[in-house]
């Protein structure tokens, strides 16, 4: 826990990591939300983000994505299955966070998580891949063998009908859940922008625009999210990836770019302009303390570069021959997510880097182990891939048939998919 | 065949329409029934409402104490504070704060004279509050001959009208007392600490014991039994005023220092509404 710490930082008062006045409550050796409370909107802005790559094919009909529809929606279960795990090691009594559900305070931002993380969860993500997933389980039963066969029996919840009028309202059942999952995936993460945006003690924090900030960074990191775990899976089973669909999902990705830096800009801008109370504090901050991690790491090496990138792709990319293009989608979507990461850095840390008195400044060096330490937020943000892996093992495999054009390289050269049973 | 089915779908909306008077009365019976099944369980849902609150909101208040007949109010006269820093030293040995921790402490405001010629009224402000003010102060580093002036602020929770720390609680584990006080359950903080981060004032922390949020309590404990909180019994130069809003005393201390002075709040941009009255307050104080 984090407590011996605290108390030797707080009687080794005077220390350099504190400059002008800090408020005594404030001189500890680390941030109260620390590095978890990085990971957390970090791996949630995931969640939504893959899904609104996936509601482009659902929703929007966008062709050309029907071959990232599955592993978009699979890697926002393989993430929103961990999204709440940074907020649980965070808290002093994790034995009570089920009270957030059992008697939430209504005016706590952070009490409808549960709340929205379940309707998430349960009526949005679980619901549209049970019904888009159902016909495959019910034949992948049948051809299957040994436990895997009983696991895509258990996942049919016993209903095996695969008439027409069955398979229709399955179709059916998806899209509306589809399109009731994208004001969902909104509210998931605006909602967690939410949680920073209404602290009015914290001039970096309590701002207008923190939720929307918070929504198109997270589409931008999603849809990033879902062209690496694309390219990545397509390296891996050694197979070409559809230029068609990589070309489309790079074009969404620059325009959420592009709206997203917008915004931030915009925020910046309007902070700068009215110059309220504290803008020299966090101007200092900003230049400062997060020089790397903001002006390098996020505004630079985050969004300028891959804008660029990007951007002349869409005007000279035809012209680039394919692998090269996939050479700087790739490195673009690493950068993104790597710039995004660094956002989360920037709000949730250097929100907490200046005194509330705004007459100090406060460091913060992260720890290596312990629960608030590095490597457990590094294990937190490794789990999901390992979620990913196993989901696309079995949801995803490359030896059973799908009733749709959606596994990626769906016609596999080496050997052709068993005919349907 | 859809177009017969539609059909007798009207033929069997008209014939519930014609055996409407039955299907109403019935209709007008089971709301009834189910409004008086409300009213006759409202009060006892309130009793268990009471019940769960009592059995899971904890205080230091002895039986009897009734909240609601009391509005207690700590007022903070600047210009008599001498920085002593005793009474941040009684509310550590009075409520067990953690070593580093303060739920009250005292700070030091140091304006230097402003540069010749700058056209400014004050120069540079230097604020220091050494272990939150306990065992007093040493002489400031700021030389003598540069003060402009000098003076001493106590600081605790503001006891908030619209507190920011309360509204903010995801399970209502802190929560705004009938009293005016501002308390803390600590067996039901889960220990998120976003009441920390949204208390404008820096006046709670993590208590690393309990593993949940600690704040001052006006001594909880003392003054639903009578007695002052301990800052205010200790302090030598009365510069903190307690009272109760409610039930004035003869010639009320805080009744006179609300009368006496122009009292401030602070940070009152932020609409928090804090109550704890300050008079003698500077700008430059936050």
């Amino acid at each position: 826990m984090t407590s011996p710490s605290i108390i030797i930082t707080n009687m080794a008062e005077g220390l350099p990591q504190f400059s002008g006045y800090v408020y005594p409550n404030e001189r500890t050796l680390h941030p109260l939300w620390s590095v978890l409370i990085v990971v957390y909107p970090y791996i949630t802005g995931l969640v939504a983000g893959a899904f609104i790559m996936a509601s482009l094919v659902r929703v929007f009909k966008v062709k050309a994505l029907e071959p990232i529809y599955r592993l978009a929606l699979l890697t926002a279960l393989a993430f929103l299955l961990c999204a709440t795990l940074p907020l649980l090691f965070h808290l002093g009594h994790p034995e009570r966070c089920f009270e957030i559900m059992m008697t939430p305070h209504i005016s706590s931002p952070m009490a409808m998580f549960g709340f929205v993380y379940a309707w998430y969860l349960m009526a949005v993500l679980l619901l549209e891949l049970w019904f888009d997933y159902r016909r495959d389980f019910v034949e992948w039963s049948r051809m299957a063998s040994g436990p895997r066969s009983l696991i895509y029996r258990a996942f049919t919840l016993g209903v095996t009908d695969l008439s027409e009028p069955a398979l229709s309202l399955d179709a059916k059942m998806g899209r509306f859940i589809s399109i009731v999952g994208i004001p969902s995936a909104f509210l998931l993460h605006g909602y967690v922008g939410f949680i920073f945006g209404s602290i009015k003690a914290n001039p970096w924090w309590g701002n207008v625009l923190m939720p929307i900030i918070f929504i198109l960074s997270a589409v931008v990191s999603g849809m990033a999210l879902c062209v690496f775990a694309y390219m990545f899976l397509c390296w891996a089973r050694r197979i070409t990836a559809d230029m068609r669909c990589l070309d489309l999902m790079i074009r969404f990705l620059f325009y959420a770019l592009v709206l997203d830096a917008s915004i931030e800009g915009l925020d910046w801008l309007h902070r700068l302009y009215s110059a309220e109370e504290g803008i020299d504090v966090l101007k200092y901050v900003a230049t400062s303390k997060l020089f790397y991690t903001l002006l390098i790491g996020q505004a630079c090496l985050g969004t300028l570069v891959p804008l660029l990138l990007l951007g002349s792709m869409q005007i000279i990319g035809k012209k680039v021959a394919e692998l090269n293009r996939r050479r700087v989608y790739f490195s673009s979507t690493v950068l993104i997510l790597a710039g995004v990461l660094a956002m989360r850095w920037n709000v949730v840390i250097g929100g907490q880097l200046f005194s509330k008195s705004l007459r100090g400044f406060m460091s913060y060096k992260m720890e290596f182990a312990g629960h608030e330490g590095w490597w457990l937020s590094a294990a937190l943000l490794a789990l999901p891939f390992i979620i990913l892996t196993v989901f696309v093992k079995y949801f995803l495999a490359r030896d059973l048939p799908t009733i749709e054009n959606v596994v990626p390289g769906a016609t596999p050269p080496a050997a052709p998919p068993p005919a349907r049973a | 065949m859809s177009e017969n089915a539609s059909q007798s779908g009207v033929v069997r909306r008209s014939q519930t329409a014609a055996t409407g008077e039955n299907v109403t009365r019935r209709r007008v019976l089971k709301s009834l029934a189910g409004i008086t099944a409300g009213i006759l369980a409202l009060p006892a849902a309130r009793m268990c409402k009471a019940a769960v609150q009592n059995g899971l909101a904890s205080a230091d208040s002895p039986p009897g104490y009734d909240p609601t007949q009391h509005k207690w109010l700590m007022a903070l006269d600047v210009d008599r504070c001498i920085g002593c820093g005793m009474c941040v030293e009684a509310c550590q040995a009075e409520n067990s704060v953690p070593q580093g921790f303060f739920r009250t402490w005292i700070e030091r405001y140091v304006i230097k004279k402003p540069e010749p010629e700058s056209g400014k009224t004050r120069g540079e402000t230097v604020v220091d509050s050494t272990n939150g003010g306990i065992g007093g102060f040493k002489p400031s580093a700021v030389a003598k001959e540069q003060i402009l002036k000098s003076f001493f602020v106590p600081k605790m929770c503001n006891l908030c009208e619209h507190s920011p720390c309360t509204q903010v609680c995801p399970v209502g584990a802190t929560f705004d007392a009938p009293d005016g006080a501002v308390l803390v359950d600590k067996n039901y903080c889960i220990g998120c600490g976003f009441c920390i981060q949204a208390c404008p004032y820096g006046c709670r922390f993590f208590n690393p014991e309990t593993h949940t949020a600690d704040k001052c309590t006006l001594c909880y404990h003392r003054i639903t039994r009578g007695l002052k909180p301990a800052c205010v019994e200790i302090c030598p130069s009365q510069a903190r005023i307690f009272g109760d809003l409610k039930n004035p005393v003869t010639d009320d201390p805080l009744q006179r220092f609300i009368t006496n002075n122009k009292v401030e709040e602070l940070k009152a941009n932020l609409g928090t509404g804090p109550r704890v009255a300050y008079a003698g307050l500077d700008e430059v104080v936050r």
